[in-house]
């Protein structure tokens, strides 16, 4: 009777998910709730190689682990090659059936520094999901440019100023340069769509060989934004053209995600974020807008996004 | 059985018989031979391993991280720029307690490019936490690598573990070589059981963040380890002499020590090219021996002491150099003697860098050099027409 009390008393555990609440990401963190979507739609038969980063710094504090997996945390650059070893070792040691591995890191750790040992885990079509978490910036060192970061974007190194408009470079074209490997399946995904996210980990899983998805996360503290708007923003960003949600099979595309009724000016976009404010200042500003809408257009006609 | 083979061919076939799991390969910064024997030998089905062809380094050493963290057996080799590119997958392998045993065939960092035998590379690893050992010849190549393995893996140790040969001199040289069996193998080096690995039956967080209210109980521990494994590399040195009745040191070697005044020092090959300094020394009635340092890290502070209680004097021969501070082995060795009561003279002599050839009669000039008075940093053989002195 008295265990059953005290039983009673226990509170019910507030998630089962396998990446558990009670870590130190900040409020509205679109990283967190990406990984969480990720992680619980692969299962608890997975084991996971996580670049360093936010994510990883926000899970992992010696002595606590947000982790309810078999988790490694190598360096900055190499969770790809990381998986590919533990993928190997498995298979070497014949335990590789029915366990999932997923290599995962964020725009910096994946498109800029981490892009040799991504290359060749493609290359070699090893049996592995990378999951990029895509928040546009450097962001767990504070905001800093990376290769994902969009044309205009104001970062701590594209600063706006006096004579610039931000980040002069275009956004990578990261999923068309994975799916240009000829892997089996490549896609993008957004934390504004959840569902969409964990479906499509699920077909990952399924393939026999290397899968790819680039997850759209926002990111409250360095886009500027208030913390409960990220899955608004999310979905704008797919709204306005600026991140197209595709699925690609042995390099070509298969089926894209239509913005033809949901269709929004980049403005809608640009305007909540704190990262774009100097866009809104002049005339001459402006006219920065104005190629933002222009690459939008352009993606929207390449990848058909409206009937 | 003796087969006459290149000192590469004597590296693969002893890893081949240490039964590795996976195998990550980069072979070219630059080239040696070793992985391209150990591709041909899976590809004839000597050896069931997952052989991972990399992009680079930097990718072998990832891989071979990964799959040492689920409990296979790991290999890899490199060398020279290779060696620098890994070196961060490097520190975080030994940070991380991963064991696995990677050769390194030695040689000049560029630049000028230079794809000759010096230890420059190997240096650069010194303070990674690697347990680093340095071969001597081909038979030692042959085998190391067992005891490499069963050092790396014990639950004492658990850490990665280097070996080290002279780039040409051993990795591209034909010697005649006893070749171990897979049954002595398989006798001495039990199948590795890790300390803890990635399993999801039962799930563990490895790579974590120590702030600095535990980064340093981690390099505490890690320093432990670092001491602790010096009985343990002499341990399997001397089970490896019981095994196949051949010993290469544990720590350490010496050669005609017995009554010797002088002891040379030095790491790798250059000891084969000593020994025959020291016959001919000796013949002449002078009392030398030499010193090998066999373990670089853990450094044998200890054991150096002993052997060197009744010496008047070493004679260090380096083969790489801390610019801005001497010969590395010297500035070790020096420290070896820093207040104790019985302190030799400490000559420290450069030689071979960048594939320099080391003469016997060099180093015999050295000798008497130092039978003169100390010296430090001297650059043997260096072209005074070209460096304008």
């Amino acid at each position: 009777m008295a265990e059953q009390t005290k039983s009673r008393k226990q509170k019910p555990p507030i998630t089962e998910s396998l990446l558990t609440s009670g870590h130190r990401a900040c409020a509205g963190c679109g990283e967190a709730l990406g990984a969480k979507l990720v992680m619980d739609a692969a299962g608890s038969n997975t084991m996971v190689a996580t670049s360093t980063g936010c994510l990883e710094v926000f899970s992992t504090p010696y002595p606590e682990s947000a982790w309810r997996m078999p988790w490694i945390h190598s360096l900055f650059e190499n969770s790809s090659a990381v998986a590919c070893g533990m993928e190997a070792g498995l298979r070497a040691l014949g335990k590789r059936e029915g366990t999932n591995i997923i290599a995962q890191g964020g725009d910096g750790g994946t498109a800029d520094i981490g892009i040799g040992c991504l290359s060749g885990m493609l290359e070699r079509n090893q049996q592995v999901l990378y999951v990029c978490y895509d928040n546009e910036a450097y962001m767990n060192t504070g905001v800093q440019r990376s290769g994902l970061t969009p044309f205009g974007t104001h970062t701590t190194t594209s600063p706006s100023g006096k004579v610039s408009f931000g980040n002069p470079l275009p956004k990578k074209p990261l999923l068309q340069i994975v799916a240009a490997h000829n892997i089996p399946y490549a896609c993008s995904a957004t934390v504004g769509f959840p569902n969409d996210v964990q479906l499509k980990v699920k077909k990952c899983l399924k393939e026999e060989g290397a899968t790819f998805m680039h997850l759209h996360v926002p990111c409250p503290l360095g886009w500027v934004y208030k913390t409960e708007e990220t899955i608004e923003i999310a979905r704008l960003a797919v709204f306005t053209g600026l991140f197209p949600i595709i699925e690609m099979k042995w390099g070509e595309v298969v089926r894209v995600r239509k913005i033809t009724k949901e269709r929004r000016p980049v403005e809608d976009y640009l305007k909540p974020q704190g990262r774009y404010r100097h866009l809104f200042v002049s005339a001459e500003s402006k006219k920065e807008i104005e190629k933002i809408q222009a690459i939008a257009d352009a993606n929207i006609k390449k990848f058909g996004l409206v009937d | 059985m003796k087969q006459f083979i290149e000192g590469s061919m004597a590296v693969s076939q002893s890893v081949k018989l240490c039964r590795p799991n996976v195998i990550a390969a980069y072979p070219i910064t630059p080239q040696t031979h070793i992985v391209e024997f150990l591709a041909q030998i899976v590809a004839n089905g000597e050896l069931k391993t997952e052989f991972i062809n990399v992009e680079s380094e930097f990718g072998a050493a990832s891989v071979v991280l990964g799959a040492s963290a689920v409990g296979a057996r790991a290999y890899s080799a490199t060398t020279a720029q290779g060696l620098l590119l890994m070196a961060e997958v490097l520190y975080n392998i030994a940070g991380m307690r991963l064991p696995m045993v990677i050769t390194i065939a030695n040689r000049a960092i560029s630049a000028p490019i230079n794809i000759w035998n010096d230890h420059s590379d190997a240096v650069v690893i010194r303070d990674a936490g690697i347990i680093m050992l340095f071969a001597e010849d081909a038979q030692e190549l042959m085998d190391i690598h067992p005891q490499a393995y069963k050092i790396a893996e014990n639950q004492e140790v658990s850490l990665p573990v280097t070996v080290n040969m002279d780039g040409f001199i051993l990795t591209h040289c034909f010697e005649p070589v006893d070749m171990l069996s897979q049954k002595q193998v398989d006798d001495f080096l039990p199948p590795f059981k890790p300390v803890v690995k990635l399993d999801v039956d039962k799930p563990v967080t490895m790579g974590l963040l120590a702030e600095p209210t535990w980064y340093m109980e981690t390099r505490y521990k890690l320093k432990e380890t670092m001491e602790d494994s010096k009985a343990i590399i002499e341990a399997t040195a001397n089970e490896f002499k019981k095994l196949t009745g051949r010993y290469y040191g544990g720590l350490i070697d010496t050669y005609r020590m017995e009554d010797a005044e002088t002891a040379f020092v030095a790491m790798g090959s250059l000891v084969g090219t000593l020994k025959d300094v020291v016959d001919t020394l000796r013949a002449k009635g002078e009392k030398v021996g030499i010193l090998k340092i066999r373990s670089f890290r853990p450094f044998p502070y200890e054991k150096i002491r002993e052997v060197c209680a009744n010496l008047k004097q070493l004679v260090i021969f380096d083969k790489s150099y801390s610019l801005g501070l001497g010969t590395i082995l010297q500035e070790e060795l020096r420290g070896c003697f820093y207040r104790q009561k019985h302190q030799p003279l400490v000559s420290g002599f450069v030689v071979g860098l960048g594939g320099r050839d080391i003469p016997p009669e060099s180093l015999i000039e050295c000798y008497k050099k130092a039978q003169k008075g100390e010296i430090t940093n001297e650059f043997v053989d260096i072209r005074l027409d070209v460096v304008g002195r």
